[in-house]
């Protein structure tokens, strides 16, 4: 069943210190399926975030479409919650008041609920015992967990991570793509995955789109053929790294195109 | 595969740390070093203004003199007349301009087109020395306690109305921007993030505010009064009694470490959750 459908999305941008209009998307269309969790990669400039900033309502549209549940999207609703790349917590609020904040402003739960839903989330990415806490006492990955419990927290149809694991190191990463697996597993969430990482999108995903560059395109939608649970070893698995392999070449094509291969 | 799952699972379970345990002197090294210095300090001051003739009493004092002199004008003099008068002058000067300060502070830093009218003249009036309106103050408010409070409240009024209107402007990006994917409105981006970002300016504000309107009530009294704080040093320096005039001088500084010291230690306990300074 098709969740979040994307149907000839283009967006122009006005850049006013070039004085022009920049086609930042052109075109695009996927689908994504209930409870499918797909990977967008694609390299710099691809458009990815303004994507992701269209289906989470905070960048207006003109052409095309973008439907949830057959449903226009045309500003920010609780059917979706957005992980950011910066945690952006508010730092005078502790862990737990950081939760609930996305919970608070959607007014969607009573006082006991907003209450067990945030010790529910907290536990469920690993927090426990941090609650009151606040966000500067913690560490990048920590903080990245307490940003995919608060939007875990309001329940969405659709969960959207923008390069969440993007600013922490290598190896706090890897740990955070296995958390982010086994979280999805019990959340059984709809998720669009955006990174510039090979890697991460295939280990992570369903289905990865690949985009091309300036302006972003949909260049090619390929099905992850590994099941699940999948552990990290796989990373490294013959059959992955051949996966990795062929993405990367498309991506490089995009790249040879626009003469930038040192750019990516 | 096995050696993964463990990392993982480690990553998890760790807890929240224990604060580490400090001796007495490491907690208050601060304070017990700069106690010890001052102390220093004022028994070279003693022991030169008892043992030498380097000071001449017309024209410095030593510590003795101070506290002798402090201890009259304590019992038989006016100095808890003169504490009180420009006490209470600060404190409702103060006040006044502190709750007027943070409120149309918000107002400005919320409304553009307000601000963008007001700014030529708060700009002209922060950057102004208030105190050079005080002769004028007295034409409008004469020598009694009003003029006092007034230009303390002028003083202050202006650093605490700009913290606020720069708290409230220097809203976080990232921080907009999620609360507007969470559907916030914009009276709950006020609440939530405007408000409760700007507490850390709004201190400072109130840090500069208490040093500008300490200036200001000296001053005040200085120029035009017959009672206070500043009339006492103003008074005592006319009339060559220079013990008198250290005594509110002491009074003066103790009065800006104390309020001082109270500001700065309430602006850190609401930015505890600022990142390390």
């Amino acid at each position: 069943m098709v969740k979040l459908q994307i149907d000839h999305l283009t967006k122009h941008y006005w850049v006013e210190r070039e004085d022009r209009n920049v086609l930042a998307l052109s075109d695009v269309s996927f689908s994504v399926d209930d409870g499918e969790f797909l990977g967008i990669v694609g390299p710099s400039g691809c458009g990815k975030t303004s994507m992701l900033n269209i289906i989470a309502g905070l960048l207006p549209y003109e052409e095309g479409n973008v439907s949830i549940d057959g449903k226009r999207v045309s500003g920010p609703g609780i059917d979706r919650a957005v992980v950011f790349q910066h945690s952006s917590l508010l730092p005078w609020r502790t862990i737990a008041g950081n939760v609930r904040y996305g919970m608070e402003l959607q007014r969607r739960f009573d006082e006991a609920i907003m209450k067990q839903r945030t010790d529910y989330f907290i536990k469920l990415v690993g927090l426990s015992g941090f609650d009151r806490h606040y966000p500067s006492e913690l560490s990048g990955g920590m903080q990245q967990r307490v940003n995919l419990a608060r939007a875990l927290a309001a329940d969405p149809v659709v969960l959207l991570m923008d390069e969440p694991f993007a600013a922490l190191d290598a190896q706090t990463r890897e740990f955070m793509q296995a958390e982010l697996l086994k979280i999805w597993s019990k959340a059984k969430k709809t998720v669009v995955f955006i990174t510039h990482q090979i890697n991460e999108a295939i280990y992570l995903a369903d289905r990865v789109v690949v985009m091309s560059a300036r302006p972003g395109r949909v260049k090619e939608i390929f099905r992850v053929p590994f099941g699940r649970p999948r552990d990290l070893s796989l990373k490294r698995d013959a059959r992955f790294l051949e996966l990795e392999d062929s993405v990367w070449k498309l991506i490089e094509e995009e790249s040879d195109r626009l003469g930038m291969v040192a750019a990516v | 595969m096995k050696t993964e799952t463990t990392l993982t699972q480690t990553h998890l379970e760790t807890k929240a740390p224990a604060r580490p345990r400090q001796s007495f002197f490491q907690k208050y090294e601060g304070a017990i070093l700069g106690g010890i210095a001052v102390l220093i300090v004022i028994g070279i001051w003693q022991a030169i203004w008892s043992y030498t003739d380097w000071i001449s009493p017309l024209f410095f004092s030593g510590p003795s003199a101070i506290a002798k002199a402090f201890w009259i004008s304590l019992t038989q003099g006016n100095l808890l007349a003169d504490l009180a008068f420009s006490g209470k002058n600060f404190a409702i000067g103060f006040g006044i301009a502190l709750v007027s300060g943070v409120v149309i502070g918000v107002i400005i830093g919320w409304y553009r087109r307000i601000r963008l009218i007001l700014d030529p003249f708060l700009n002209a009036l922060y950057a102004a020395p208030r105190i050079a309106m005080m002769p004028l103050i007295i034409i409008w408010f004469g020598i009694g306690m009003w003029s006092k409070v007034f230009i303390v409240f002028l003083s202050a009024f202006f650093p605490i109305l700009v913290n606020t209107v720069a708290g409230i402007r220097n809203m976080d990006r990232d921080l907009l921007r999620a609360a507007r994917a969470f559907c916030a409105s914009d009276w709950q981006i006020f609440k939530t993030l405007a408000i409760p970002g700007s507490v850390p300016f709004i201190l400072t504000g109130v840090r500069q505010g208490v040093a500008v309107g300490l200036i200001g009530v000296v001053v005040g009294e200085m120029l035009g009064s017959s009672e206070g704080v500043g009339f006492m040093v103003a008074y005592g320096g006319q009339t060559f009694q220079t013990d008198t005039l250290f005594v509110g001088f002491v009074i003066i500084a103790f009065a800006g470490i104390l309020l001082t010291s109270l500001a700065e230690r309430l602006e850190r306990r609401f930015s505890r959750w600022r990142p390390e300074r």
